[in-house]
């Protein structure tokens, strides 16, 4: 993924300025009033408390607060990286509770990205290292405090479920009664890591910390935010990309009862209600001109017909060894161009934000991926500095990558600036999907040539928009989108001759982001599926083509060997029913998997059973990581089946989920997901389903059918009977 | 037109004013400040919406509030005083269904109501009475289980 080693830079500048059990300092907001459904903030009042760095806090009876520098979307990380902390802290699981941490990315920006962001799965694997010095410093602290009172050699102490104890005289304190004693030491420089062999919580299933207020509707979502004096405001943006509002009149709306008043920015109108049903009511009411600008007849074909231009010129080489143009000279040929739909992200919880703007000072409730940019695109749609913007993060009713963008905080605050109270700003769930940041369209051109039945040659070409050149300028170097192609570049194979090659290819008006399981699902998309039928040229079953090139890569061939054994691989299947097969090496996880799938005469698709075998190194959470695959699996799937976003005349054709259509329980397979010990350095898993399913899913279509779809979503006319690709 | 009216919610009679074809779900949320109930889609297609009415699971997001006066309202946030809404709280967390989160009022709704007219659903009662509750975390796989566990009362 977006490789810590392009990123070096930007990764060490973070950990040195980190404030990563390195001091005391704190810069914390303390909220002033108390609202209803407020998150808790970490308080800055550590007096009291041993503080030892910015992520625990424990008081004199024992209670430990962990201070979570990543935001919880459902991938479980509130939990595993407590795990992480309380491992090396030897924390008791019981006590530990934990909070939202504040925007700053001085004390929480992800070591990655040097900039407050979940994103990317690598929530453990930025952490880990970090996670693990701060509890253990802390731990150092701790016993120390407690050899001193003793007047023994801290050596001869051990720490273990909040409490320190002294091996020879059996003697114990608890971490509470060492907080005063502890805060007073000074932060060892270098502390020992304990041996994996010893952990405690580490590789334990322990059971999330989030979701007993999940079952009684007591978890607060930004959505949740209510404050004293609020008012509900919902909102119509230009139907056309790039449009923009003409004229307004509102003689109709404002005689709705509860609506309080009609705000028009420069592309959105809005009206503020008592309540939503009023707000919803007066923009029904609304009478809007738009400017529909230059966008006005823009439509998905002309978009893909550019798309398809592009990447028929040559790109920025993203990697290249051997020789390409020698190996492709020689052997079989194959070459096949995949192609990817633009994709919104619908999370369950629409986009919404809470503002209330004072003269000199903004307040924002919501959920984000991307805490620290919130406060600062805020603070200039406010026109006030950056430290008078607080923002209070939320539990996000998903993020998938739409909440990486800051757009519905700003245009929040700009309807909130025109009232003197706070306003939460709801997108309807038609606004939510017409006005997303959509999953670019990917164009994916594949050149291989066969020799003695394995590959010998193997040119892959991206072209499709660089998400990274907006979202984080830094990381665009040489014209290479290393999102885009990040598991083009690492493909799992034993490929000798070998390139990549990336062409920026931006659709005119329609803005594009980052989705659930980013730039490797259209690079596995296409690997694997040019591998199938790479395999059936070459006449060998799929699974033995792919181990007869996964020599090297022991981690990789191991997935692979045991999920083709307990898929049934080989063994014999009725008509129009087939297994598909997908190996990824996405998010520093090595994952193989099995979709078992019927097609019936009229193409329609039964998910009959779904197997995925994932090594991702050491599972902080065994349970969680099932469960992201799970999910994730269901979420690529989706999008295989249904998902695609289409535009003609500037607008954005699908609406909410009766156009937009996700699977559904009674369409759901059988999923059985092994995840195998290992001691290697964690990987990601949050996105890395996703991946999966759409592969594996095509083919199995091209066993059970014989037809070699190359785009998504499936076509379900190309697989009625009769059809041949 | 605003007026009063009365609903029985969880137990406990409230009186508010709202005009009377203001959806159940922004009464709840927005004037009686019951935040449990979610937001999804407001046309009836997610399910995250879901409450009890007379026992049984309705979408509130497109319920008149009018059609509901006097009768008994239950939502997510007494479900667990009800024996099948505890029974399904109990698996949703010892399966750890959940994820992020925000459909699951619904489904547990969903699941209460289908346990309470089905104490021993098979897999296409579960279909059933679970397919209009959307979840883009896919927890599919989940649910059913949990659903299972829950009306045989074993232990995870």
């Amino acid at each position: 993924m977006i490789a810590d080693k392009t990123l070096q830079g930007v990764s060490r500048r973070a950990l040195l300025t980190g404030g990563v059990a390195t001091g005391f300092l704190l810069a914390f907001h303390l909220p002033l009033r108390a609202a209803v459904n407020e998150p808790v903030q970490p308080s800055d009042a550590t007096d009291g408390k041993f503080a030892p760095n910015a992520f625990i806090r424990i008081d004199e009876i024992g209670h430990t607060v962990l201070i979570m520098p990543q935001v919880e979307m459902g991938q479980g990380t509130y939990t595993s990286i407590s795990a992480v902390l309380a491992e090396e802290l030897d924390a008791d699981w019981a006590k530990v509770e934990v909070q939202h941490a504040p925007p700053n990315d001085k004390l929480y920006g992800n070591p990655t990205f040097g900039l407050q962001v979940t994103g990317n799965s690598n929530s453990i694997r930025a952490w880990w290292t970090p996670l693990r010095k701060a509890g253990a410093t802390a731990r150092a602290m701790l016993v120390q405090a407690a050899a001193n009172q003793w007047g023994v050699e801290p050596a001869s102490c051990t720490a273990s479920k909040g409490e320190v104890t002294h091996a020879g005289s059996g003697r114990t304190l608890a971490y509470g009664a060492l907080v005063q004693a502890a805060q007073g030491q000074t932060p060892p420089k270098d502390v020992a890591l304990k041996d994996p062999k010893n952990f405690v919580y580490i590789g334990q299933s322990l059971k999330r910390l989030d979701t007993p207020d999940k079952v009684n509707g007591k978890a607060v979502y930004g959505i949740d935010a209510i404050l004293p004096g609020m008012k509900i405001a919902t909102v119509a943006t230009c139907p056309v990309f790039g449009g923009k509002v003409g004229k307004v009149d509102d003689s109709a709306a404002v005689k709705i009862p509860g609506v309080r008043k009609v705000v028009a920015l420069d592309d959105t109108v809005a009206v503020i209600g008592d309540h939503m049903w009023a707000a919803k009511k007066g923009l029904e009411a609304l009478k809007i001109e738009w400017n529909e600008g230059p966008h006005a007849k823009l439509t998905t074909k002309d978009i893909w017909q550019d798309l398809r231009a592009a990447g028929a010129k040559d790109g920025a080489v993203a990697k290249s060894t051997g020789d390409i143009a020698k190996g492709l000279s020689s052997g079989d040929r194959f070459e096949a161009a995949y192609e990817l739909p633009f994709l919104a992200h619908a999370s369950m919880e629409p986009i919404n934000a809470t503002v209330h703007v004072k003269p000199d000072s903004c307040e924002i409730w919501t959920g984000t991926q991307i805490m620290t940019r919130v406060q600062s695109e805020a603070a200039k749609a406010a026109g006030l500095p950056v430290d008078k913007v607080i923002v209070n993060n939320h539990l996000l009713g998903g993020g998938f990558g739409r909440k990486l963008e800051p757009d519905m905080v700003i245009t929040a605050v700009k309807i909130a600036k025109q009232v003197d109270y706070p306003v939460k700003v709801i997108w309807t769930r038609e606004e939510d999907i017409q006005h997303d940041v959509y999953r670019p369209v990917y164009r994916d051109q594949i050149s291989a040539s066969l020799v003695d039945g394995k590959v010998a040659a193997w040119k892959y070409k991206v072209a499709g928009s660089a998400v990274l050149a907006r979202w984080l300028p830094p990381a665009f170097q040489k014209g290479i989108d290393i999102d885009a192609v990040d598991a083009a570049v690492d493909a799992p194979y034993d490929f000798a001759n070998f390139h990549v090659e990336y062409v920026r290819a931006e659709p005119p008006a329609v803005p594009t982001g980052f989705w659930r399981g980013v730039g490797p699902n259209n690079n596995v998309f296409a690997v694997e599926c040019a591998m199938d039928e790479l395999a059936g040229k070459a006449g060998k079953d799929p699974v033995e083509f792919r181990r007869s090139m996964l020599t090297k890569n022991p981690r990789m061939l191991a997935v692979l060997n045991l999920a083709a054994e307990k898929a049934g691989w080989g063994q014999p299947l009725p008509a129009r029913v087939g297994r598909g097969v997908c190996v990824q090496p996405s998010f520093e996880s090595f994952i193989a998997t099995v979709v078992e799938a019927e097609i019936d005469d009229i193409g329609e698709i039964t998910l009959r059973r779904v197997t995925s075998v994932v090594d991702t190194g050491i599972a902080v959470n065994p349970d969680t990581v099932k469960a992201q695959i799970e999910g994730g699996l269901i979420f690529g799937l989706t999008a295989a089946l249904y998902g695609e976003i289409t535009i003609d005349k500037g607008r954005v054709q699908q609406s909410n989920f009766h156009d937009y259509r996700m699977m559904r329980i009674n369409e759901t397979p059988k999923i059985e997901v092994i995840v195998v010990k290992s001691g290697e350095a964690p990987g990601g898993i949050g996105e890395a389903g996703v991946n999966a399913g759409p592969p594996a899913l095509r083919n199995a279509i091209l066993a059970a059918t014989g037809v070699a779809l190359r785009r998504l979503p499936i076509d379900r006319k190309a697989l009625a009977v009769g059809k041949k690709a | 037109m605003h007026m009063a009216t009365t609903l029985t919610i969880n137990g406990e009679k409230k009186t508010f004013d709202a005009p009377p074809e203001m959806p159940l779900l922004w009464v709840l949320r927005d004037i009686l400040g019951m935040t449990g109930t979610k937001f999804g889609c407001g046309i009836a297609q997610c399910g995250a919406c879901t409450v009890h009415v007379d026992g049984k699971a309705v979408r509130s997001c497109v319920l008149p509030v009018s059609a509901v006066e006097n009768r008994t309202v239950t939502t997510v946030e007494a479900v667990g005083s009800t024996p099948a809404g505890a029974k399904v709280q109990k698996a949703w967390l010892d399966l750890e269904v959940i994820q992020c989160g925000y459909c699951q009022s619904g489904q547990i709704m969903s699941a209460a109501a289908l346990l309470t007219a089905t104490p021993n659903p098979d897999d296409s009662d579960i279909d059933a009475a679970m397919a209009g509750n959307i979840c883009r975390c896919g927890t599919y796989v989940r649910i059913r289980e949990a659903i299972k566990q829950a009306a045989s009362g074993r232990q995870s």
